[in-house]
């Protein structure tokens, strides 16, 4: 029954909020809301690892150890992001109506509706559909701010992610043929994975590799990738947080999800594809990082960056990549979030994205140049945080099982990421201030609030994890075929 | 159905193949939208028909659910939308600014489609399916020619229409392949286009409020130094 309530609090919050009690309390109503969900999640977590799978609504809905842990993590960043909307769109709208933040908030409940039916559908076209609403209602929300980059930016986000969507439901149904070949009607990831191994080859490798295309243009995957940087630099940042650190990943889980599909055929293999497109966003999202000139473009290529880590650690193989894989997705959904958080601050505070133009932080705004650094330091994986611990996990898993050369490689790129991510946020929060003149503009109270929050949560990440957690953890890689 | 129409079903589907792939060159390499706009309804139209006698060859009750909401949707709401948030002088006078000329789109379509014959070859050789010989290969020349066509257009709404043709090649697919798809999953699938149009066609509306045009090509605040 969790996993009913997880579709209906959301659908129930965006009625709330777009009604005409939504005119005052529609923050709060939010806000409410995403914790009302993530509790659920947490119930439906435990459920999930105590059953090991759970269903409600006569299978219509199911959730796995993979599934459970991508609600989680989605849960999580739209609470964060809730409360930091809260005072943040209320200054980022401040000449615009009350009825324009109201549907700021009614389709920010519908975004995560969506986002939170992705993993639950049971049926995997109905899924398919989540996934290209996801896209719908976040479009109105990256075009928030109604510049002509924000327009812009929507825009391509539209056209390119549908198109990919277009392809991977081709997939589907090439998916869905092979399903009906088999003698099968049942469409879901569990039948598929026991289907496959009767399906022609034929006909599950071209889905597979449209629906790797297709999925992979939304998740940023390059050379798909063009759209992802203006989208996630344009939107507001709550939304930011929840494109880069949990939408993507939910449509990689997707993607994830076909490596069980296509592994129980001998004769194909998913691997080397994982691993080639994985590397590339590594590699081409690296040198982006360094020539970069917008601070939030650059968590948008260091999302690029880690998508393609956790695809080579998913295509590494076995259970070591995989639960590695599933601490990485752990690891940047959270850390990620809070850099856009961090970053919209940082632009709150000085009426720009320029990385040129800010300078001196430090001593300028010291709240904000704690939290950009600590994000920084953080998503470029530097320890104690969980993302330096999800890196050394597959470079271990790679060493253990022979891949001397992707490990090398990777184990490269990311240092070199490292240094770039650094050598930008050094300057812009110790740099001596040559801006100086300008006022600041403070920040709001609920901003503050959600970035400590957030930050105590990336903290404790990294210095321990509940035995809950590991559990999920464990689950979701042995989902993921491992 | 019984048996003895049958040859005649597949003659008719193959001859609407035949021409929803003309039309989808076509919504490729016209000059102007209003042009572009009426080949996109007419592929629409086709990609109906073609539904329709699949529907009846197969006695596909599915097919008909299909057909009809591609009548709804993209003969009728989205040309209707798209007439009314885009100003008629964009659909009359304007030629449509491309990145490529019409004979070289011309030619890498021709490309295009042998491509689609050679990649489902051996799908069509493992798999006995009765339609699927005829409509994979046509639905997946369609699809590739609406990616190279929202590639090469510069401006919002022939981008749209390569989009929506795009989506019109996979569904041309998936009634051979995939008829008996329980319907919910199609309708769900099926409303979304209108959905894209709304959103797409808004956004559309807003650009041209902000910037005074609708091509996007044009607009390059946002790149890499």
């Amino acid at each position: 029954m969790e996993l009913a309530a997880l579709v209906l609090v959301p659908a129930l919050a965006s009625g709330l909020t777009l009604s005409p009690l939504g005119r005052r309390w529609a923050a709060p109503i939010t806000l409410v809301s995403s914790i009302v969900v993530l509790l659920f999640c947490l119930a439906v977590a435990k459920a999930t690892l105590a059953a090991g799978h759970l269903e409600a609504l006569q299978g219509g809905l199911a959730c796995d150890g993979l599934g459970a842990l991508v609600l989680i993590l989605v849960a999580l960043v739209a609470t964060t992001a809730a409360l930091f909307s809260w005072g943040y769109i209320r200054v980022r709208s401040a000449h615009a109506d009350a009825r324009k933040e109201q549907h700021y908030y009614g389709l920010y409940n519908l975004f995560v509706l969506s986002l939170v039916a992705v993993p639950i559908l049971a049926n995997v076209a109905l899924m398919w559909v989540a996934v290209e609403l996801t896209t719908l209602l976040s479009a109105f929300l990256v075009g928030f701010e109604a510049t002509p980059e924000a327009l812009e930016a929507a825009w391509k986000y539209v056209v390119l992610t549908t198109l990919g969507a277009v392809l991977a439901l081709l997939g589907f149904l090439l998916l869905y043929w092979g399903t009906r070949l088999a003698g099968s009607r049942t469409f879901t990831w569990v039948s598929l994975v026991g289907i496959a191994p009767r399906m022609p080859p034929t006909l599950l490798w071209p889905a597979f590799l449209l629906i790797l295309v297709g999925f992979g243009t939304k998740v940023g995957l390059v050379p798909m990738h063009t759209w992802l940087p203006d989208a996630h630099s344009q939107a507001p940042a709550s939304i930011c947080a929840l494109l880069s650190g949990v939408e993507t990943m939910t449509v990689l889980y997707v993607i994830l999800r076909l490596f069980p599909v296509v592994s129980g055929v001998p004769t194909l293999d998913a691997r080397p594809w994982f691993i080639g497109f994985g590397l590339l966003s590594v590699f081409v999202a690296t040198l982006l990082l360094i020539y970069v000139r917008d601070f939030k473009r650059l968590f948008a290529f260091s999302t690029v960056e880690h998508m393609g880590i956790i695809l080579v650690a998913a295509g590494l193989g076995g259970a070591e990549a995989h639960l590695a894989a599933a601490y990485q997705m752990m690891g940047h959904a959270i850390a990620k979030s809070f850099c856009f958080l961090a970053a919209g601050v940082v632009a709150t505070t000085y009426g720009t994205q320029e990385i040129a133009s800010v300078r001196g932080m430090a001593r300028a705004a010291p709240g904000a140049a704690i939290a950009l650094a600590a994000g920084a330091l953080a998503i470029a994986g530097a320890p104690p945080f969980a993302i330096f611990i999800g890196e050394l996990l597959i470079f271990k898993a790679g060493v253990a099982s022979g891949q001397y050369a992707v490990t090398g490689v990777l184990a490269a790129m990311v240092a070199i990421a490292f240094c770039a991510v650094m050598a930008h946020i050094n300057r812009m929060t110790f740099s001596p201030d040559r801006t100086s003149g300008e006022p600041l503009s403070a920040v709001p109270l609920s901003c503050r609030l959600a970035l400590v929050l957030a930050g105590i949560a990336l903290l404790l990440l990294g210095l321990y994890v509940p035995a809950g957690l590991g559990d999920l953890l464990r689950s979701a890689a042995n989902a993921m075929g491992g | 159905m019984s048996g003895s129409p049958l040859p005649l079903l597949t003659a008719l589907n193959a001859l609407t193949g035949a021409l929803f792939l003309l039309s989808a060159i076509g919504v490729l390499a016209t000059r102007q939208v209003l042009a572009s706009l009426q080949l996109f309804i007419a592929q629409s139209l086709l990609l109906t028909v073609s539904a329709a006698l699949l529907g009846l060859a197969l006695g596909s009750p599915h097919l008909f659910a299909v057909a009809a909401i591609t009548v709804c949707t993209k003969t009728l709401l989205i040309p209707w939308i798209l007439r009314r948030t885009v100003s008629a002088e964009v659909y009359r006078t304007r030629e449509i600014s491309r990145v490529l000329n019409i004979p070289s789109s011309l030619l890498i379509a021709a490309v295009l489609i042998v491509i689609a014959y050679v990649v489902v070859h051996p799908i069509v050789e493992s798999v006995n399916a009765l339609f699927a010989p005829t409509n994979l290969p046509l639905g997946l020349a369609a699809m590739f020619l609406g990616i190279f066509t929202v590639v090469v257009r510069r401006e919002a709404v022939p981008q749209l229409l390569g989009l929506l043709a795009l989506e019109n090649g996979v569904f041309f697919a998936g009634v051979a392949i995939v008829p008996d798809l329980p319907v919910i999953s199609e309708l769900a699938a099926a409303v979304d286009v209108p959905v894209v149009a709304l959103v797409v066609g808004l956004l559309t509306r807003q650009i041209h409020q902000r910037v005074g045009t609708t091509a996007v090509g044009l607009l390059a605040a946002l790149r890499e130094p």
